[in-house]
C-alpha cells in the first residue's frame, strides 16, 4: 500500500460519512479538521469504518494519528500490512 | 425516538440490536395516531434545530451524518414566524436570528448589549459535553439580562419546549434550547412526525435491526453491578450485553428488583401538560392567525411550575401546524389549532371517568379563550361552528405514550448527561439523559450508543 492508496482510502470513508463535504482539494499535510467540518463524532465513524471494512483497530489513544491524511497514512500503512499478512 | 436513533447507530456497525416498545406506536412523546381518518401528532409542534441546507456544524447536520440519512428524506419545511407574547409586548422570532436580535434592540434598547453578551456566553458553552455539573440558568441569564421581563420572555419558549425543572433550568440545557429555538429554528414535515419516524424505521430495518412492539420490559435481572437478562411483559426472558433505556431514570431504576417500591421523589418530574386540538374548516391564515407558534403569558412574571389546579391557563403555547412553508400547492387539508398549558398529573389521574370528560370539555373552552387574548380573536360560537373535530390530551395521555411516572412530559429534573446508571452495562438515553427536543432526543441516542458501546471494542 502506497501513501496515495492510504489517502484515497481515508477520503473514501470521509465521503461516505460526510457526503456534504467537498473533498476535491484536501491537502494531505494539513489537519483534516482545519479543512473540513469534521467533529469527534465523525472521527469515531472513520475509526468504526476502518474496523468494519478492513478489520483495523484504532484504540482511542491513537485517534490523534488520524489528524491529517499524511499522519493517517503513516499510522495505517503498517496496520494494513499486519492485517493482510 | 432516542432508542430508534441508537438502534440505527448500533445496527450500522454490525451489532445485534432489538428495540422493545411497550406501546403499539413508535416515537414516545413524539408519536402519532389516527382517528376518524385524520392524522395527529402526539407531541410535536415543531422540529427544532432547523437550519438551511449548507449550514455546517449544527446538531441537525450531525444527526443526518451519524444516521446517514439524506436531509431531503425528512422533508423539513421552515416556519413562517413565531412570537413570545406577554402583556402589552411581543418578541418575534423566525429562523433568522437577526429578527430576534432586532426585536430585542427595538423593545429593550437598554438590554441589547447585555443580550449580545449572553449570546457570546452561550456560544462559548459546550452544551453537548457529557460530564460536568449543573449551573442555574436563571443565575447566569440574570447576570447579563437585568430586565426580568426580557429574561422571562426568553425563558418562556425554552422552558415550554424542554425543561423538566420548575422555575429554573440547567444552563447547559438552556444553551441547547436557546440555540435550537432562537439561533436555529422551527420546521415541520408536511406529514408531521410520522414522516421522520417512517424514515428512521426504514433505515433501522435495512440495517437488520429488530423490533418488538407492545412488549415492554418488566424486570432487569443480574448482579448488583451488571444486568444479565431482561424479563419482558410477555414473560419471555432475553439476554443482552448492553441495555440502553429511554424510559427514564427512575423508571429504569425501578426495573432493577432490589430497589424500594416507592420512587425517589426528588427525581420525579413534576411538569405535565394538557393540549387541546381543534380541527377547523378554515385555514388559520384566513382568520389572521399567521404565526407558527405563540408562547404566551398573561401574568406579571412567568411561572413555570406544576399548577395547583388541573390547568394553569395563565401561560401556554399556541401552535398552527398549517403555518409552515410547505411550498406551492401543499397544505394540510384542514386547519389545526393547538393550545398547550401546564397541568397537574395528580389531579387529572384521580378524576373519575365522568368528571374527567367534563374537565376536558371545560378546560378545552377556557384554554381556547385564553389563547384568543394573544391573537386575532373569534367568538366561542364562531370557533365551535367552525370546529369539525376536537380532541384533548391530558397528563394521562402523556403517561400512556411515554410511560413517565407522574405524566412528566420532560422526565426527571435530574438529568444524567453521561447516561450512567447503577449498573455498568445499562445506560440512559432520551429525555433523562438530557439532550432536549426531537433532534436532541435522537442525538442523545446516538451519543450514548457511541460513548458507551461503539467506542469500546
Amino acid at each position: 500500500m502506497t501513501n496515495e492508496d492510504a489517502h484515497r482510502l481515508v477520503l473514501e470513508i470521509i465521503a461516505e460519512i460526510a457526503p456534504d463535504e467537498d473533498l476535491g482539494d484536501v491537502k494531505p499535510e494539513i489537519n483534516l479538521r482545519d479543512q473540513l467540518d469534521l467533529d469527534s463524532m465523525d472521527f469515531l465513524d472513520i475509526v468504526m469504518e476502518l474496523r468494519k471494512k478492513y478489520g483495523i483497530e484504532v484504540p482511542e489513544e491513537d485517534y490523534p494519528h488520524l489528524a491529517s491524511l499524511q499522519s493517517s497514512a503513516e499510522y495505517l500503512i503498517p496496520k494494513f500490512k499486519s492485517v493482510s499478512a | 425516538m432516542s432508542g430508534l436513533a441508537a438502534g440505527i447507530r448500533l445496527a450500522m456497525f454490525g451489532r445485534d440490536v432489538l428495540i422493545l416498545e411497550r406501546h403499539n406506536a413508535t416515537g414516545g412523546l413524539n408519536s402519532f395516531y389516527s382517528f376518524d381518518g385524520r392524522k395527529f401528532d402526539v407531541g410535536l409542534h415543531a422540529v427544532t434545530n432547523y437550519v438551511d441546507m449548507g449550514v455546517k456544524g449544527t446538531p441537525l447536520g450531525k444527526l443526518f451524518r451519524q444516521l446517514r440519512i439524506r436531509r431531503e428524506d425528512f422533508g423539513l419545511c421552515p416556519q413562517f414566524g413565531s412570537r413570545v407574547a406577554f402583556p402589552g409586548i411581543d418578541l418575534r422570532f423566525t429562523n433568522d436570528f437577526e429578527v430576534l436580535q432586532a426585536e430585542v434592540a427595538q423593545k429593550f434598547p437598554g438590554q441589547i448589549d447585555n443580550f449580545r453578551r449572553l449570546v457570546r456566553e452561550i456560544e462559548s458553552h459546550d452544551a453537548f459535553q457529557l460530564e460536568g455539573k449543573e449551573i442555574s440558568a436563571r443565575a447566569v441569564v440574570s447576570s447579563y439580562i437585568t430586565d426580568p421581563l426580557l429574561a422571562d420572555m426568553l425563558f418562556c419558549p425554552l422552558m415550554y419546549y424542554g425543561s423538566a425543572s420548575e422555575m429554573d433550568m440547567d444552563f447547559g440545557q438552556f444553551a441547547i434550547m436557546f440555540n435550537s429555538i432562537y439561533r436555529e429554528g422551527f420546521a415541520r414535515p408536511l406529514d408531521g412526525v410520522r414522516r421522520i419516524i417512517r424514515v428512521m424505521l426504514a433505515r433501522y430495518r435495512a440495517l437488520g435491526g429488530k423490533r418488538k412492539m407492545k412488549c415492554g420490559v418488566r424486570r432487569i435481572l443480574g448482579s448488583k453491578e451488571r444486568a444479565r437478562e431482561l424479563v419482558l411483559d410477555s414473560g419471555e426472558v432475553i439476554t443482552a450485553d448492553h441495555v440502553l433505556s429511554s424510559i427514564g431514570s427512575v423508571e429504569t431504576e425501578r426495573l432493577c428488583k432490589d430497589l424500594p417500591a416507592e420512587p425517589d421523589q426528588a427525581k420525579l418530574g413534576q411538569l405535565s401538560f394538557v393540549e387541546t386540538i381543534n380541527i377547523l374548516n378554515w385555514q388559520p391564515k384566513e382568520w389572521g392567525w399567521e404565526d407558527t407558534i405563540i408562547f404566551f403569558n398573561d401574568h406579571e412574571r412567568f411561572i413555570y411550575a406544576r399548577p395547583r389546579d388541573l390547568v394553569d391557563p395563565r401561560s401556554g403555547v399556541i401552535c398552527f401546524p398549517n403555518n409552515y412553508q410547505y411550498g406551492e400547492g401543499n397544505q394540510l387539508p384542514e386547519g389545526v389549532f393547538r393550545v398547550t398549558c401546564m397541568a397537574d398529573y395528580e389531579g387529572w389521574s384521580t378524576l373519575p371517568e365522568e368528571s374527567y370528560r367534563e374537565a376536558k370539555k371545560y378546560w378545552h373552552e377556557r384554554m381556547a379563550q385564553k389563547a384568543m387574548e394573544f391573537m386575532q380573536p373569534v367568538s366561542q360560537e364562531t370557533l365551535d361552528a367552525s370546529t369539525l373535530y376536537r380532541d384533548m390530551f391530558t397528563p394521562r395521555t402523556i403517561k400512556k405514550y411515554t410511560g413517565h411516572l407522574g405524566g412528566a412530559v420532560y422526565g426527571s429534573p435530574q438529568k444524567v448527561k453521561n447516561g450512567r446508571t447503577r449498573l455498568e452495562n445499562v445506560y440512559l438515553c432520551g429525555t433523562d439523559q438530557g439532550f432536549l427536543g426531537i433532534i436532541g432526543a435522537m442525538l442523545s441516542g446516538i451519543s450514548m450508543a457511541n460513548y458507551h458501546i461503539l467506542r469500546k471494542t
